[in-house]
This record gives structure tokens, C-alpha cells and sequence, in this order.
């Protein structure tokens, strides 16, 4: 293993801090609009990230996307990156025809283009295959017919990845295809709602909605695993992003016990506090370290040790969230329950993170069966 | 030792519960039980109610209107209220209400405890300031005695509730150069004072019911001193340590803990519900096992403790039922897996409407709550300082 990270990443490690810490500025300031935003995205190359350079991206894996997701976490940058870049982004990239590559891939990278994973529905909870939308095949396309929910920046989007069932039961593995579908179809009805960390995800309803042929991507009856695939490239970027606010919020507390006052002295002088920014740090440091485990495992092949890398950083990068959240507020005292003081902000993005792509218990699932244990109960994976 | 109450109590029990189903406003209940938030008029058709049957100042002494129930009693009561979802009782009758029955004149008594008893005298606690929090005795707000009245000059915060209240009572620096502890006063203020303003403060769940109060040369008169000049610190510590049976909040874990089952009983996973999950089970389990666990604690130290005031055992019982409720919010937060994200305040306060709901109905507060229930580790004295109290007292420091 190699923690360390080489020069051309160090150096976009050093531009994307700056351009967060820009855009985070001018965020506070209120002068840009979501467009705008996006667009210094696309100025920056970071949109096409994941993408070849043919396409007008720069080839980037996990490491370089943690690189990015981290960034964005500590400054609470609210773009939809991980859902359109890292989630959207690879699954066009490993899945469409060259054609369709060649259309859409320099679009999303040059930001014309949003599209966002459409996967999750009203029952499916974190799984990805109890798809219960129906994906008809018709005289020259399909028929789409469900429910999606909570899509982050459903309503932006101009193109949804909708998984649905072609054929089996609703958990069925097989049988689902990944469609792609312009938000403005007829049929396609999108709910915005605000999110607890302040950002838009949709309620979308699919209502006999036409699709062609070539809107469905990949091997068709294969969508779960395609979708699993992409979200975990999502599940390390988040855990990026997680380990980039818990450090921000980190760095908050620890300012805050040097200049807060009680009893004649810094509140960072009672040694229960001590202790507890110290707990805090082991927490921070752990998901830092799992978290830069689950980028490199994320270009892996081996599907199973893959899969065990990135369900074991969500895990651990939840635990860390809540304790490091929950104890930053504590330690601000009331100050920490302000909406106008930043650590709540934290709290409130961790607390998204941490439920997005699958919680901890959900992960734990997937770690347990990724991970085999011989009868002496020593891990033979 | 026994293993139920005795048949008394469990009919005083069933009594308690009647009057609950009977007479709290099911409008209330259910905002309360959905983790909505309270207008006003909740918390008015409440006391109005308990005012009626007499049981709205059980702690209070009998002739000043008390119920003159036994601790045990007092304990049942408390968690038959929250287990019913009524409103809790506001800082003025637990706390205010206890220091003017045994210091105040003759003339507050009369002036403020009926209006108190009938549930209509709102009260702000004005303790808490930007620069005094755990550290009280450091508080700056000034009162400078001018003939018949003290001027104020300073600033309060965190009061809870401010916007309700028509008075507020406060702890004062009267006397600036003495040992900190012995120059402070308690006086009651009006809220309507010429020179007091009130700031609300919004708090990360949305929620609107906390404010910063500024005072700008306000006139108190000298007839709202509590007891005597520079002995506030006392009547607070007197305040803060008063009855405090429910502190483990027993009845409020139990029924966060019965939402919650309920909810993962409704929600499903692969296909199941949700509480058929070993995983998730047992964690409800594991917390649940520690809430019985606390509760025998609770009952046991009162009656072991019954006839003494509180000691420090009510720091133990606070850092455990606090923590505890917590734990169950955030597991709460976790029941609906990705419907915790939508969120939107107007719908926390008053509910869908006519408007279909996002995900399950009941989706829409948990994170407000969770969000919230953060508080409770923070106020009434930080876990750290509950923590620091317990270990000087079993170190004997
Ligand atoms: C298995 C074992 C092998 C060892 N081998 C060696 C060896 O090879 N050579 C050698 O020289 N020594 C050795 N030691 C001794 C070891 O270094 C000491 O135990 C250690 O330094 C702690 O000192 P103490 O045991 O006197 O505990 P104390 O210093 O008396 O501490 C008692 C408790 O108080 C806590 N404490 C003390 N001060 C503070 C503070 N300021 N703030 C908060 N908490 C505090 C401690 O953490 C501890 O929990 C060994 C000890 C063990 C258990
Ligand atoms: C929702 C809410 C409602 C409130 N309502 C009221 C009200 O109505 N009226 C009112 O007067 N006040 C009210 N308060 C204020 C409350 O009493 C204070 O928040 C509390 O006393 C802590 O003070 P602080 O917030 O200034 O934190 P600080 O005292 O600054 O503490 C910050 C952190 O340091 C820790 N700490 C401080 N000293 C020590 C120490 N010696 N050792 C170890 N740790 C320490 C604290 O535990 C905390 O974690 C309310 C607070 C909240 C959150």
C-alpha cells in the first residue's frame, strides 16, 4: 500500500483546495448561481475527470476523484459532483456506445450536460435490485413506468439513469436494465424537494414514459450490477467528501476550545475535553486512512476485495461522522446549536452522507458477505 | 423487594393516564408524538387542563397549591405525562415558582404564583450569557441600584421560549467587587420594560425558540429583588437542584423508543420489515435493555433517597437518560434510510397538508428531531459539568 500521494496529485490536490475555498467564498457572498458554479467546474477540467481525454477529461480514478471529494467536503461545496461526475459520469463512461460517448461524455465535462443517477425508489431502501419500475419493451424502444426516489438534483438534470425491470420479481439480481431518460420527457413528472443539508433531490414519477432503443445502456438485464458498480465508485467519493467535512468541522472544534472562555481560562484546558478532541482526532484519522483505501480499491478488478475496501470506508466513515458531528457540537455548547455557526452545517451534511449510498448498518451487510470466514472463523477472502 | 408498584400506585397510575386521554387536546398530542412543533395554545389548553384538576404544581408545597403526592407519585406522573405526549412544563413552575414560595415577599407570592397555578404567567430564565455559560458566576449583566429601582444594562442568551414569556427572572451582578458568587441578585423582570429587546436565534433543526435579550438602561423596581441582594447565587443553585425525579427523562426514552419500533415495524428492508433485521433488532434491543436498566435506577434512587433532597444522583440520571434519548434519535434518524434527507421546515411545523408527503409521512421530522435532540447533552448543565460534579463527589475531592 502507498498512502502518499504522487506530484501530479499533489498538485491537483493544492489547485482543487484553492478552487474550493474560491467558490466557497463567493458561495458566502452570494454572488453565484448554480450555473455559475458549475460552470467554474467545468473551467477547472474537474467535470470530466473520470473521462479519457478524447472526451475532454483527464483520465482520473479514485484517488484523484478522492482528491476532489475531500476538497468540496471541507469547504461544503452543495454541487451535485459525486451523483453527475464520479456516479453518472462513470457509468456513461463504461457503458454507453461509442457514439453515445462521443455525444454526451465532452458534454458533461464541459458542464452542458447533467445527468444524475436515478436508482433508488419509494421501497427499495439501499438496495439497488428491488427495482419495482417497469421498463416495457415496446415496437421501437420502451415503456417506463415507477417511481424514483430521492434524487439528488433530480430536478436539475436534463438526463436521469433510471434503473428498471425488464423481467423477475422485485429483489430479482437479473433482469434490470439502466435507461437513459431526458428529464423533460412527457410522462416524467420531478418533485423538487430541499434536503437537510440544504441542496435539491426530486421525487420522480415515470408515467408511460417513451424511450428508445438506445436509451438502454449495457447489457441489458444486467442494470443492478451496472448500478452497483457506479455507486460504488459514489460510496468512496463520499467517504472523501465525509473525511474533507469531518476534518473542517475538526478544525473548528479545536480553534473553538483555544479561544473559548470559562472559568478564567480556554475551555481546551479541562482535560476532559482534551481527551475528547483527541478521541476525535483517532476517528478522523481512521476514516481518513479507510477512506483513501476505499480510492485506490475503487479501480480494483477483484470485485470482492473491492467491495469489502469500499462497504468497510462507509462503515467506519459513518461511525467517524457521528462521533466527530455529535462531539462538535457538544463541545461548542449551545453556540454549536446555532443554525448560524458552521459546525452544525457539518453536522448536517455528515448526517446526508452518512444515508446516502447506503448507510453503516447496510455496508456492514455487504462487508459480512464480501468478507469469507473459515470454520476457525480466520478470514479466507 | 418487590417486583410491581403497589395496587395504589397502579390505580394512581390508571388515574393519571384517564385524566391524560380524557382531557390533553389530541391535536396537541399528535404534534407532540410526531415531533411537531407546539404553538402557544398547545401548551395553554394543557395547563388550562391541569390547572382544573389541580395537579399543574405537583412539586409545590400543599398549601401553596402542591399535590402533596409522594416522590414515588411524582415519578409515575412525570412519565405518565410524557409517555401521553403532553407538553412539559415550562422553566416558571419547576423553577421560578419554588424560590418565590420560600424566599420571595409576600406581595410576589400573591402577585405571580395563581397567575402561575393557572397555567397563564410565562416565565424566561435569564441566566446564560455570551460570555458565561458553564461558568455562571462570571456573569456581567450589571444592575445598579438608582432610588426605587435597579438599571440593567447587559445581555442574556440562549432564553428559551423569550418570545411567550411576560417575565423573565435573572441572575444580576448587583455587587461588582466582591468574591463573584456573592455579587449576584435574582430579580424578576418585565418583558415589556422600556430598554429590553429580544433577539431570536435560529437553531440547526429550524426551530424558533431561542433568543438573545438585550437590556438598555431597564428599569426593575426594587420591590422584584428575590430575597436578598447578593444572595441570587443560592436561590439559582436552590432552582437548579429542585425535584428534579423525571430528570432521566424515563417516560420521554420510552416513548421515542416505542416510535421507533413502531417505524421499523412500518419500514421495510429486502423486502422485510425492518425490525426483522437481527442487525437492527438488537441494537433496538441493546438500547432498550439499558433503558429498563435506567429505569429501575431512577426508582431505586428515589426511594433510597426518599425524604433527602436531590444529591448527585440527579447528575448521574442526567447524563444517562440524556445520552440515552439521543442514541434513540439517532437511530431514528436511520429508520427511514435515504427519507432522512428531504427536508423541509414548514412541513416539520405543521404537516403535509394537502400536499402528498415525500416518502412514509412520518419521514419528515426525524431529522429535525435528531438534529434537536442534541440539546439535551447541552442544557441544564453541559454532561461535562454533570460529569465533573459526579467525580468530585465520588473522588470526595
Ligand atoms: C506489562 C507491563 C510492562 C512494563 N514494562 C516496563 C519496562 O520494561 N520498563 C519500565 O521501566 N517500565 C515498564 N512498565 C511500567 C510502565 O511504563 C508504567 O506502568 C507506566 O508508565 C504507568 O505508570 P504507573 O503504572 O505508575 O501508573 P500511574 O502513572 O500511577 O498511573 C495510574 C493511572 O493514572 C493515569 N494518569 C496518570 N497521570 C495522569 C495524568 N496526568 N492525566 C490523566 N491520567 C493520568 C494513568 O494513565 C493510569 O491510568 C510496564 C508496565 C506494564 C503494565
Ligand atoms: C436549547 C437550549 C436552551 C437553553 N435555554 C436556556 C434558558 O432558557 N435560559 C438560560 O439562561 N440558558 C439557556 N440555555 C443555555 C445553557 O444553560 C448553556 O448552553 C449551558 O450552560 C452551557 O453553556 P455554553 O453554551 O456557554 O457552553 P460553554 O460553557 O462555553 O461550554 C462549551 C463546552 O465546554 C465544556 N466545558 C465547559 N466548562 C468545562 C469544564 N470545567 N470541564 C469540562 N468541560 C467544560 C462544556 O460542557 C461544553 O461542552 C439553553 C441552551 C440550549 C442549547
Amino acid at each position: 500500500m502507498d498512502f502518499i500521494l504522487n506530484e501530479e496529485q499533489a498538485i491537483l490536490k493544492g489547485s482543487v483546495a484553492r478552487f474550493s475555498a474560491d467558490l466557497r467564498a463567493a458561495m458566502d457572498k452570494k454572488t453565484v448561481t448554480a450555473a455559475d458554479r458549475w460552470g467554474r467546474y467545468a473551467d477547472m477540467g474537474l467535470l470530466g475527470l473520470p473521462f479519457d481525454e478524447d472526451f475532454g477529461g483527464f483520465g482520473g480514478g479514485g484517488v484523484e476523484t478522492m482528491i476532489v471529494a475531500e476538497e468540496m467536503g471541507r469547504h461544503l461545496l452543495a454541487d451535485p459532483y459525486v451523483p453527475v461526475v464520479v456516479v453518472a459520469g462513470r457509468l456513461l463512461a463504461d457503458h454507453c456506445s461509442e457514439e453515445q460517448k462521443a455525444y454526451l461524455l465532452p458534454r458533461v465535462a464541459d458542464g452542458s450536460l447533467i445527468v444524475v443517477p436515478a436508482f433508488g425508489e419509494p421501497k427499495s431502501r439501499y438496495s439497488l435490485s428491488r427495482v419495482a419500475t417497469t421498463a416495457v419493451p415496446s415496437k421501437d424502444g420502451f415503456v417506463l413506468d415507477g417511481r424514483k426516489a430521492v434524487v439528488l438534483s433530480g430536478a436539475a438534470a436534463n438526463l436521469l439513469l433510471v434503473t428498471a425491470r425488464l423481467s423477475g420479481e422485485v429483489g430479482d439480481e437479473d433482469g434490470i436494465g439502466v435507461f437513459l431518460v431526458p428529464g423533460d420527457l412527457p410522462g416524467v413528472t420531478r418533485r423538487p424537494v430541499l434536503t437537510v443539508d440544504g441542496r435539491e433531490a426530486a421525487e420522480i414519477v415515470l408515467d408511460g414514459v417513451r424511450v428508445d432503443k438506445t436509451a438502454a445502456l449495457g447489457t441489458l438485464g444486467r442494470g443492478g450490477a451496472i448500478a452497483r458498480r457506479a455507486e460504488e465508485f459514489g460510496v468512496a467519493a463520499l467517504a472523501g467528501e465525509a473525511v474533507g467535512a469531518m476534518s473542517a468541522v475538526f478544525d473548528m472544534t479545536v480553534e473553538y476550545l483555544q479561544t473559548r472562555r470559562q472559568f478564567g481560562v480556554p475551555i481546551g484546558k479541562f482535560q476532559a475535553l482534551q481527551h475528547r478532541v483527541v478521541d476525535m482526532r483517532v476517528a478522523l484519522e481512521l476514516a481518513r486512512s479507510i477512506a483513501a483505501g476505499a480510492a485506490i480499491a475503487a479501480d480494483l478488478d477483484n470485485a470482492q476485495e473491492r467491495r469489502r475496501i469500499i462497504s468497510a470506508a462507509k462503515v467506519q466513515v459513518c461511525r467517524s461522522g457521528r462521533y466527530i458531528g455529535q462531539q462538535a457540537i457538544q463541545l461548542h455548547g449551545a453556540m454549536g446549536m446555532t443554525d448560524e455557526y458552521g459546525a452544525g452545517r457539518y453536522f448536517k451534511r455528515l448526517l446526508v452522507l452518512s444515508s446516502l449510498y447506503g448507510d453503516a448498518d447496510h455496508h456492514l451487510e455487504r462487508f459480512v458477505s464480501a468478507s469469507q470466514y473459515d470454520e476457525g472463523g480466520a478470514l479466507v477472502a | 423487594m418487590k417486583f410491581a408498584f403497589s395496587a395504589e400506585m397502579e390505580i394512581f397510575r390508571d388515574e393519571v393516564r384517564a385524566f391524560i386521554r380524557e382531557k390533553l387536546s389530541p391535536e396537541t398530542r399528535r404534534r407532540v408524538e410526531e415531533g411537531r412543533r407546539l404553538d402557544k395554545a398547545d401548551y395553554v389548553q394543557w395547563y388550562r387542563a391541569l390547572h382544573a384538576k389541580g395537579w399543574i404544581t405537583p412539586g409545590w408545597p400543599k398549601e401553596h397549591g402542591g399535590t402533596g403526592w409522594t416522590a414515588l407519585q411524582r415519578y409515575i406522573f412525570e412519565e405518565e405525562v410524557a409517555l401521553g405526549a403532553a407538553p412539559p412544563v415550562t422553566a416558571g413552575i419547576n423553577m421560578i415558582g419554588p424560590v418565590l414560595i420560600a424566599f420571595g415577599t409576600e406581595e410576589q407570592k400573591r402577585k405571580y404564583l395563581p397567575a402561575m397555578r393557572q397555567g397563564d404567567l410565562w416565565w424566561a430564565q435569564g441566566f446564560s450569557e455570551p460570555g458565561s455559560g458553564s461558568d455562571l458566576a462570571s456573569l456581567a449583566t450589571r444592575a445598579v441600584l438608582d432610588g426605587d429601582a435597579y438599571v440593567v444594562n447587559g445581555t442574556k442568551i440562549w432564553q428559551t421560549q423569550a418570545h411567550y414569556a411576560e417575565m423573565m427572572f435573572a441572575l444580576v451582578r448587583t455587587k461588582p467587587d466582591v468574591k463573584p458568587q456573592e455579587g449576584i441578585s435574582m430579580m424578576l423582570i418585565d418583558m415589556k420594560s422600556p430598554g429590553l429587546s429580544i433577539h431570536h436565534i435560529k437553531t440547526i433543526d429550524g426551530g424558533q425558540e431561542l433568543y438573545q435579550c438585550f437590556f438598555d438602561n431597564v428599569r426593575v423596581p426594587v420591590a422584584n429583588l428575590v430575597g436578598e441582594d447578593g444572595k441570587g447565587w443560592s436561590y439559582a443553585k436552590f432552582l437548579l437542584g429542585f425535584e428534579r425525579h423525571g430528570i432521566a427523562g424515563i417516560g420521554l426514552a420510552k416513548r421515542q423508543l416505542n416510535r421507533l419500533k413502531r417505524l421499523a415495524a412500518s419500514e421495510t428492508s429486502d423486502g422485510r420489515p425492518l425490525i426483522e433485521k437481527p442487525r437492527f433488532r438488537d441494537r433496538i434491543a441493546t438500547l432498550e435493555i439499558e433503558l429498563l436498566a435506567l429505569e429501575y435506577t431512577s426508582i431505586r434512587l428515589l426511594q433510597e433517597g426518599e425524604g433527602k433532597g436531590p444529591g448527585v444522583e440527579s447528575s448521574l440520571l442526567k447524563i444517562k437518560g440524556t445520552e440515552l434519548r439521543q442514541e434513540i434519535f439517532e437511530m431514528l434518524s436511520e429508520v427511514v434510510g435515504p427519507y432522512i434527507i428531504p427536508y423541509d421546515n414548514d412541513v416539520v411545523r405543521s404537516g403535509w397538508g394537502h400536499d402528498e408527503p415525500v416518502g412514509p409521512d412520518y419521514a419528515a421530522t426525524l431529522a429535525s428531531n435528531y438534529l434537536d435532540s442534541r440539546k439535551i447533552s447541552i442544557y441544564g448543565g453541559a454532561n461535562e459539568i454533570q460529569r465533573n460534579v459526579l467525580a468530585k463527589s465520588i473522588l470526595g475531592l
